[in-house]
């Protein structure tokens, strides 16, 4: 059973975004990155299965070099190897495609990935790349159980769950409650630092979509505070001030 | 620049959001043709004429009554290929049209673009807007491939009556067993409420609501309101509630007019899940909840008393 994790560098959950060279960059000042909430979902899974079953991880980030202590983290979580596609990942079909450019040449039996990043949040990629390779997508996972060359899987949909199957290899956005995020232990860093981490170099894209412009949205006035014992007048505000009910 | 849009529908009606897909499309121009998959009431489908569709073709292949991706991707992109020859594909961003979006962009080569927040700006090329950052950013975007397929968010556009009902042309596609590779064989749904992600009202609740014994003044209150319930990450995490009404960062990202939260302190990963909402009230015990900072209205108090109060006087007001 081989496993290809994809995973994003994504600023953690609680970072204050800003722009700079005139809102056409991001501005990493002061943020802490982190792997993906929802891939780090899917990764967990993957070791999982791998601790179960038997399997190994390969976990492939597009990215520049800065991303490489988020690879060794995913690393130290359990994963076998990596790869690092050396390119900003400017926008789904690039990232799509430097994905299933890889797994072409890999041959893995599942592919899983967060339901989206938490960055650009398109939630898309894994659609693309089962597209690209001809293979089932299913998105977004919330469990994932394997029975030889099948899988039985829970997806989310709109007030509710739908139960699937299907046979490998397909690829899975993935999202809670898949697994429990792992914390990873000493012993696991320290052989992360020698695990190997492969750099390759993308393919080009011309993916008819370019960035103009970044924009923050416009700061929230202040809050009204209103009285416990009269809730009668949040009625009249709703209604006559802010007009939503 | 013909466009077609796909319309999802839930319990025999068709989506909120799929209206507001149609409602995009005609504010895009037009003309517009409406696509639906799988059994479909046909009133709500000759009703998308007065909503902005000149056409209305409908898959009436019951294999497609389960939102399978890839059979959807296949009909979609045919749809868009051959009959129409449509140069966009507008649909509503959710679990099913999202996904569907991905493989349809890669079958026809179009850009691609989801979570789009309002009418693309087409004075100098193809320009749309999206959400990033789970709303805390936007992106301004050109998509520079003939063919374009978008996603968009909630509230993208506004559902008005524009003209009067179409008459349906049944649609066919011939499909391949690769397109059903994947089976669904169950799915368990909450029924007769209003879904949360369409919903215009929300009403969440935190830890604050000490236990899900207690939820019955929070759903009264929803009822009020015809609104959805919802809750925090916490609460869904402590299996208080289900993990589909989990509002935040990693779980449903909600647009309504009005968000009430109940007894949620207001963790950044929760109010990225809420901060696309147009008026937010925030009731909560602690003064210093940090949620009072990203709210419209706020009341300090206790939960157990202010709910019942508040319901009462939104049915006194009515």
């Amino acid at each position: 059973m081989k496993i290809l994790v994809c995973i994003t560098h994504v600023p953690d959950t609680t970072s204050k975004i800003n722009f700079t060279d005139n809102n056409t960059k991001f501005d990493p000042n002061g943020v802490q990155f982190i792997i993906g909430p929802y891939d780090d979902y899917a990764l967990a899974r993957a070791i999982e299965i791998k601790e179960s079953a038997g399997a190994t991880v390969t976990v492939l980030n597009v990215g520049l070099a800065e991303t490489e202590p988020t690879i060794r983290k995913a690393l130290a979580i359990g994963a076998d190897d990596a790869v690092r596609v050396n390119a900003d990942p400017t926008d789904s079909l690039f990232v799509a495609t430097q994905i299933a450019d890889h797994a072409k040449a890999n041959k893995y039996d599942l592919i899983l990935m967060g339901r989206e990043s938490i960055d650009y949040n398109s939630g898309v990629v894994h659609g693309l790349v089962g597209e690209m390779l001809g293979i089932p997508s299913i998105s977004p996972v919330m469990k994932l159980e394997l029975e030889g060359t099948k899988a039985k899987l829970a997806r989310e949909i709109e007030g509710g769950k739908e139960y699937l199957e299907v046979n490998l290899p397909f690829v899975a956005g993935c999202q809670e409650p898949i697994a429990e995020w792992k914390i990873p232990n000493m012993r696991g860093i320290m052989s992360a630092r020698t695990k190997p981490l492969a750099v390759v170099e993308p393919k080009a894209v011309d993916s008819g979509v370019k960035l103009q412009k970044f924009e923050l949205p416009p700061a929230k006035g202040a809050v009204k505070m209103i009285a416990a014992d009269n809730v009668a007048e949040l009625v009249t505000l709703l209604k006559n001030e802010a007009k939503v009910i | 620049m013909a466009i077609l849009v796909f319309v999802e529908s839930a319990e025999g009606k068709i989506k909120k959001t799929s209206l507001e897909a149609v409602a995009y499309a005609h504010g895009m121009g037009g003309p517009v043709t409406a696509i639906a998959l799988g059994t479909t009431d046909a009133v709500e489908l000759e009703a998308l004429g007065k909503y902005g569709a000149q056409k209305v073709l409908h898959v009436a292949d019951a294999r497609l009554n389960q939102g399978i991706i890839q059979a959807y991707a296949s009909v979609l992109s045919k749809a868009m290929q051959d009959e129409e020859a449509a140069d966009v594909l507008v649909l509503a961003n959710s679990t099913l049209g999202t996904p569907v979006a991905a493989r349809v962009a890669a079958k026809v080569g179009a850009s691609l673009a989801s979570n789009v927040v309002e009418l693309p700006d087409t004075s100098s090329g193809f320009v749309v807007k999206r959400s990033i950052y789970t709303g805390k950013a936007f992106a301004r975007v050109e998509l520079s491939n003939a063919k374009k397929v978008i996603g968009i968010k909630k509230n993208a556009a506004e559902v008005k009556e524009v003209g009067s009902p179409v008459s349906v042309t049944p649609y066919s596609v011939s499909l391949s067993d690769a397109d059903f590779a994947t089976k669904i064989t169950s799915s368990e749904k909450a029924t007769g409420e209003v879904l949360l992600p369409e919903a215009n009202i929300v009403v969440s609740g935190g830890r604050g609501m000490k236990g899900p014994e207690h939820w019955s003044i929070l759903e009264d209150l929803a009822h009020t309101l015809h609104a959805a319930t919802g809750c925090s990450k916490p609460v869904s995490d402590l299996g208080w509630r289900p993990h589909h009404e989990h509002v935040g960062q990693t779980g449903v990202k909600v647009a309504p007019q009005l968000y009430i939260a109940i007894g949620i302190s207001g963790a950044i990963q929760h109010l990225a899940g809420v901060n696309s909402s147009k008026c937010i009230v925030v009731i909560n015990k602690d003064a210093d909840a940090p949620f009072f900072k990203a709210a419209d209205y706020g009341i300090v108090g206790d939960a157990f008393e202010v709910l019942p109060k508040l319901t009462a006087a939104l049915k006194a007001a009515k």
